[in-house]
């Protein structure tokens, strides 16, 4: 990690590592997507709607993991100081709010024909919208210090302290016991969905992960050009 | 009820969602960086 630190030494993983994070992550995604819609049989209970498993799930736990890559990031900040932190929780910041947006958005569409409802005001569903604020309120923040110039130690704390809301979303299904169901797939095992429901699902979530990573370095790679173009009108001005 | 309207939907927007995403991320990293070799080839 202190390696990867150096941008130079950074780049020059990051560069070649894009495309093939892209290209897999895309023929995985796209791979599992279709078993999912066409290979898999339809749930006893939930019926043909449990499809959407297929997307929501990789996008909730995105989302979820994106917020924990950014607050690592905010630690690397505030203790080591990393050159490369601070861009990295900026790089982070977009899509995981995507990611999170559509785990809002794909369970409110299954929400409808399983619940009969679009939207609950249910504890795992509010810790979500909260995390999708959270997000948001990260990137007009870290945005606005990086114009002033500033280290982006404000957005970093801000990582560090929206961190608590990751436990509150885990744990909301068994604290508060309302319209989401409890914890029905581990990737430790014991999941209690069928096999033979639940084989795509590795391939969305590998696939959805490598290209929520490609993003991640593609926005490294472009705030690191920028500074070398800010860098370099610097000194075109001074001289 | 028919479930596919719903799950055509919830298809459809992951994947436009994420096409937008790679595909901004993508071309704001192209011209950021081709903006940085322009400037070091002066």
């Amino acid at each position: 990690m202190h390696a990867l630190a150096n941008p130079a030494r950074f780049l020059r993983i990051a560069r070649p590592a894009t495309g093939w994070l892209l290209a897999v992550g895309l023929a995985l995604a796209i791979a599992g997507m279709a078993a999912g819609l066409t290979l898999t049989p339809p749930d006893y209970l939930q019926g043909e709607s449990v499809r959407i498993l297929y997307v929501h799930v990789p996008a909730a736990w995105l989302g979820m993991g994106g917020w924990a890559g950014l607050a690592a990031a905010s630690v690397s900040q505030l203790v080591w100081r990393h050159p490369l932190a601070a861009i990295a929780g900026r790089a982070i910041a977009p899509a995981g709010a995507t990611f999170t947006a559509i785990c809002l958005m794909t369970g409110s569409i299954w929400g409808r024909p399983t619940w009969g409802t679009w939207w609950e005001w249910d504890g795992r569903l509010t810790s979500m919208l909260v995390l999708l604020f959270l997000y948001l309120g990260y990137i007009g923040l870290a945005g606005a210090e990086r114009e002033r110039g500033g280290e982006g130690r404000l957005a970093a704390l801000f990582g560090l302290v929206g961190a608590i809301n990751l436990p509150i979303i885990h744990y909301s299904v068994l604290w508060w016991r309302t319209l989401h169901q409890g914890q029905s797939i581990s990737i430790t095992g014991g999941s209690t969905i069928h096999g033979s429901i639940l084989w795509p699902l590795p391939l969305t979530v590998t696939g959805f992960a490598l290209i929520f990573a490609a993003v991640v370095l593609m926005r490294i790679r472009a705030e690191l050009a920028e500074a070398k173009v800010e860098a370099r009108m610097r000194r075109a001005g001074a001289e | 009820m028919n479930h596919w309207p719903f799950i055509l939907s919830a298809y459809g927007l992951t994947v436009a969602l994420t096409a937008v995403l790679i595909l901004w991320a993508w071309t704001t990293m192209r011209r950021a960086e081709r903006r940085a070799e322009q400037l070091k080839r002066r």
